[in-house]
Parts: structure tokens; sequence; C-alpha cells
């Protein structure tokens, strides 16, 4: 068992690896100008030095803990996911209830159906110009065009799994004397949990594409600010760097969604553990 | 041999007759529990109508189990789903316990083919599930659903989910739930359909011991004459479209009953008889159908 995880992680290492040291020698051998594409170990080094603390620290400045992560990226990465987060609780926290009523009442379906069809194609991306008029720069603009981002994709999974629910959990329940109230709530709902949450998931993901948009044109801190600013100084490394943190952040969120959503769906077919 | 049709003032009565032509085990004191009168019930389908139930009248009596057999198609479901009041009649009406029929309802218990149990629920909450719409108290509903869970030796499975149990744990589990809520009628559709024969049988004799214990009046459909044999009292035989009854008999064979025995084949002989001919006519249906579609 031990040593087929080994052997699978080598496995998995191998062409990373390999490409690392074909750009290593690539760089150290002159063949590629270092403003345009950077060494890995100048990636690293840079990486490291935007983790790290600014300044040495200073008892007087307070306490050990705070000044081990007062470092430039663990601020930035803060920032960012505090957008995504708000962003996405605005965005999902209104399309979670409109999916629900679109998904259970064929009328308020129809009616609302048309403009979100409408709506739907438009990238969150194509708001940047109106956010900015309507709210400035700032939070406000960043967080509006997260909220678009995660509101589609949770809309349309919770309307598709409200209206997927198979009739015959209803026609148990009826049959054990729920009212159309215990049914939405006790039935509906939570049959419709794994349809809302890959939609959840989705949105998150489209969350995090968009807040790293967001940061180039409205804030001036986050991931996605950061990478911009280094171009300006033509720090090509610290661009690598910041994507790279970008990639690392984004891989945690997906995966503490979707423990989550196995914890939630343990009950789920298909998702043995 | 037909169930005489009984008007629906006859729920008031106190002793009616099953059917005149029939001794019947349970007549001297027999209560109607279910009064199915003149039921029809008609489909609509693409370019017409399909006649699923014509002219059924019923009267199950209290505490009776009932078998519904035929051959897919012959309506015998359509009539189940009428009694538990998940479709309405096109004709006729249907009375239970002295109230008519008008949406499902738990003094009708439904167990189906398919479990239909809360995949999101545990086992124990599964079973807890109608004890809690009823708002019994918590207390309650523990001891209750400890009884269930002891009744149906589901003890050691209260908190798996649906999906990590056999299909024969999950039927006991529909089972148990039914009963939970004590209801006085248990309609199952085909409930064993789809176990393998051992576990077929071990659930049969567990209902059987359940329906002794508590003198439930059981309406199971089922296209098994064989299941059909070793559990009721009584047997209707439901022809194919238009669905009517065929065939109404009582089954006096002593219980436990042998299936080897020469009385049990001897009535499984006629009964295939009958279901047979019906077997034939809608095979002939179907196959008309995709000839002329």
């Amino acid at each position: 068992m031990h040593s087929l995880r080994l052997k699978a992680l080598a496995e998995g290492l191998a062409v990373p690896v390999a490409a690392l040291v074909i750009w290593q020698l690539a760089c150290t051998a002159g063949l590629v100008n270092p403003l345009v594409l950077p060494s890995p170990a100048a990636v690293a080094a840079r990486w490291w030095a935007y983790l790290a603390p600014l300044e040495a620290y200073d008892p007087a400045h307070g306490s050990w803990f705070l000044w081990l992560f007062s470092g430039e990226m663990l601020h930035d990465s803060v920032a960012s996911l505090y957008r995504v987060v708000v962003g996405f609780a605005v965005g999902a926290g209104l399309a979670l209830p409109l999916g629900l009523f679109m998904g259970s009442s064929d009328l308020i379906y129809r009616h609302i159906n048309p403009l979100m069809q409408v709506l739907r194609p438009i990238p969150p991306i194509a708001y940047i110009p109106l956010s900015i008029l309507w709210f400035g720069l700032g939070n406000a603009p960043a967080v509006f065009l997260i909220a678009i981002g995660a509101f589609f994709p949770v809309l349309m999974n919770t309307i598709a799994g409200v209206r997927h629910v198979d009739g015959i959990y209803i026609r148990a329940a009826r049959s054990l004397g729920a009212s159309r109230m215990t049914i939405f709530r006790r039935v509906i709902l939570p049959a419709a949990t794994p349809y809302i949450l890959s939609g959840a998931r989705i949105g998150i993901g489209t969350a995090f594409i968009v807040v790293i948009v967001a940061e180039m044109i409205a804030v001036n801190n986050g991931l996605g600010f950061r990478i911009l600013e280094a171009r300006e100084y033509f720090w090509s490394d610290k661009i690598i760097a910041g994507m790279l943190t970008i990639g690392a952040l984004g891989l945690l969120i997906d995966m503490g969604v979707s423990r989550l959503n196995n914890h939630l769906l343990r009950w789920h077919r298909g998702l043995e553990s | 041999m037909s169930v005489q049709p009984h008007p629906l003032e006859a729920v008031t009565q106190d002793a009616v007759p099953v059917h005149a032509s029939l001794p019947s085990a349970a007549s001297s004191h027999a209560t109607p529990h279910i009064v199915v009168t003149g039921v029809d019930k008609v489909f609509p389908v693409p370019g017409g109508e399909v006649v699923a139930l014509k002219d059924i009248d019923l009267t199950i009596n209290q505490g009776e189990f009932v078998c519904l057999l035929g051959p897919s198609g012959c309506g015998k479901s359509t009539l189940l789903n009428a009694i538990a009041g998940f479709s309405h009649p096109t004709r006729g009406g249907i009375v239970v316990e002295g109230r008519k029929v008008i949406e499902p309802g738990p003094d009708r218990g439904m167990v189906f083919q398919e479990y239909a149990l809360f995949p999101w629920m545990t086992v124990a909450q599964n079973i807890a599930f109608g004890l809690e719409i009823k708002g019994m108290a918590r207390a309650a509903i523990e001891a209750r659903v400890a009884e269930l869970l002891d009744m149906l030796k589901l003890a050691e499975f209260r908190d798996r989910f649906p999906k990590d149990l056999s299909g024969g744990m999950r039927q006991r589990v529909a089972i148990a739930r039914v009963l939970a809520l004590d209801s006085p009628v248990m309609l199952m559709d085909e409930p064993f359909g789809a176990l393998d024969a051992l576990t077929r049988r071990s659930l049969q004799d567990e209902l059987l011991r359940i329906w002794a214990a508590t003198g439930k009046t059981i309406v199971f459909v089922t296209h098994s004459i064989e299941e059909s044999i070793y559990l009721a009292d009584r047997i209707v035989v439901l022809t194919y479209r238009p669905g009517t009854i065929k065939r109404d008999l009582r089954v006096d064979l002593p219980r436990p009953r042998d299936s080897a025995s020469a009385a049990f084949n001897a009535l499984k002989r006629d009964l295939s008889a009958l279901v047979t001919a019906e077997q034939h006519r809608f095979e002939e249906v179907e196959m008309k159908g995709l000839t002329t579609d």
C-alpha cells in the first residue's frame, strides 16, 4: 500500500520535474531573456519573498504570530478570498431562493426564465464598465462581478435539481401524511442538494476566476492586483509566483468545497467513500 | 363468481358478506373496510384513450389479505393507486373506513416496488418521518422506531443510509416506515418483485407474521400466482384492458401454506389458466400496437 502510493507519487512528479529541469537549464544557458521568462529558481526565490514578512521581527510592533502572517502574499490571499466569499454569498444567496421558486412553480418559471436566458450568456466580465459606473472603485464593484459569476450556475442547477426530484419520493411523503410545506422542506430540498451543491462548486470556481479580473481593475490589493502591478515593474518572476499562488489557492478552495460536498452527500449513490 | 356491487352506505352496516356465492371464513363478522364502487379509469393516450379499469366493484373486509393478480397492463396498480388516492377514478368512488378517498393519507400506508425510501435519511430517520409529521413527541418517536427496528430485524442498520442496504433490507425499512403510523390499511405495489427468490420468501413470511400480529387490511398487487396463493385470503384476478374483475376467489388453504402441497398446486393450475389467457390478450394487443404504429 505504502509503496504503491510512493510509486503513484513518483509517476505524477516525473513530468513536472523534467519540465522544471529543462526550464532551469534553458535559463542558466542564457537561451531566454530572464525578463520574459525567469528561471524556476528565481520564481521560487520571489515566491518565498512574496510569502515572507516584509520586515524583520520587532517585538515593539506586536505579537510574533501576527508578524509571521504579515507577508504580502498572505494579505493578498485573504483579500481575494474575502471577495470570493462575500461575492459568492451574495450571488448564491439570491440564486438559491429564486431557483427554488422557479423550480417548484411553473408560473414563476414561465415569467422569469426568459429574462434569465437573456442575461445568462453575458459573461460577468462584460459587466465591468457598468460595475465601475454604478459602484465606482473598491470592493463593491468586485463583489458585484463575483456575485454575477456565482449567480447563474447556482440558479440553473437549483432549478434543475428541484425539477428532477423523483416523483416517487413525493408520493411516498404524501402517503405518509406530509403537507406541501413539509414535502418542500424535507423532500424536495434534500433531493435537490446534489444538483445545488454541484452548482455551488461551479459558482465558486467562476467566482475565483472573476475575482482575479475584478482585482485587476477596481482595487489595489489581492492576488489579481498583485500580478498586474508586477507587470508594471517588469517583475516577471513575481507574476509567475503570483500565478502559482492563485492556482494553489483555487485548488485549495475546490478541494475544500469537494470535501464539504462529500460530507453533505454522504447518503448519495455513487459517492461511496 | 364476481363480487356484488355494494352501495356506499353499506360501509355503515355492521356485517356485509363479501360475496354470497362463496363461503367466507370471516363472513360472520366481516366489516367492509375498503369499498370500491363502479370505478372506471380512462387514460388519454395520443390518438385515443386506454380504459385501464372498467366497472370495478370490490369490497375488502377489515383484516383481509387481498391480492390483486394479473398480467402487466391489467390495471392492478391503477386500482391500487386509486385506493391510495394518487389518482382519481374517472367514474365511481372509493370509500375507506367510511371516508371517500380524495387524496393520499397516512391511513393508507403504501409500500412501493422501488422502495421509495428517502436516500438522504438513515434507516431510523426514514421510519421516524411519518411520526414526526404527525407531531409525535421525540421520546415517543424514539421508542416506536426502536420497536419497529426490532420487529423487522433492522436494529443494527439503524444509522445506515438506504444506499448501503440490500433490496430486501430496503423493503423491510419501507414496511417499517408504513407500520410506524399504524395505519389500518397497508397497500403494497409488487413490493417483492425486485427481490431474489430466497429474500422474497423470507419477506413474505415476515409480512404474514406482521399481518397476523397487527390485523391490518392488506391489498397486495402482484403478477406472481405463487405469491398470491402463498399470501392471500382472497385473490382478485383482473382482465387485461379493459381491467375488470375476472375472478374473485377465496383461498382457504391452512396457514402456514406449503407451496409443494397438492391443494396449493391445484389452485395454482387453475389460476394459471386464468392469468395466462389475459397474458395472451396482453401480448396480442401489444403486437398489434407495434404493427399499426
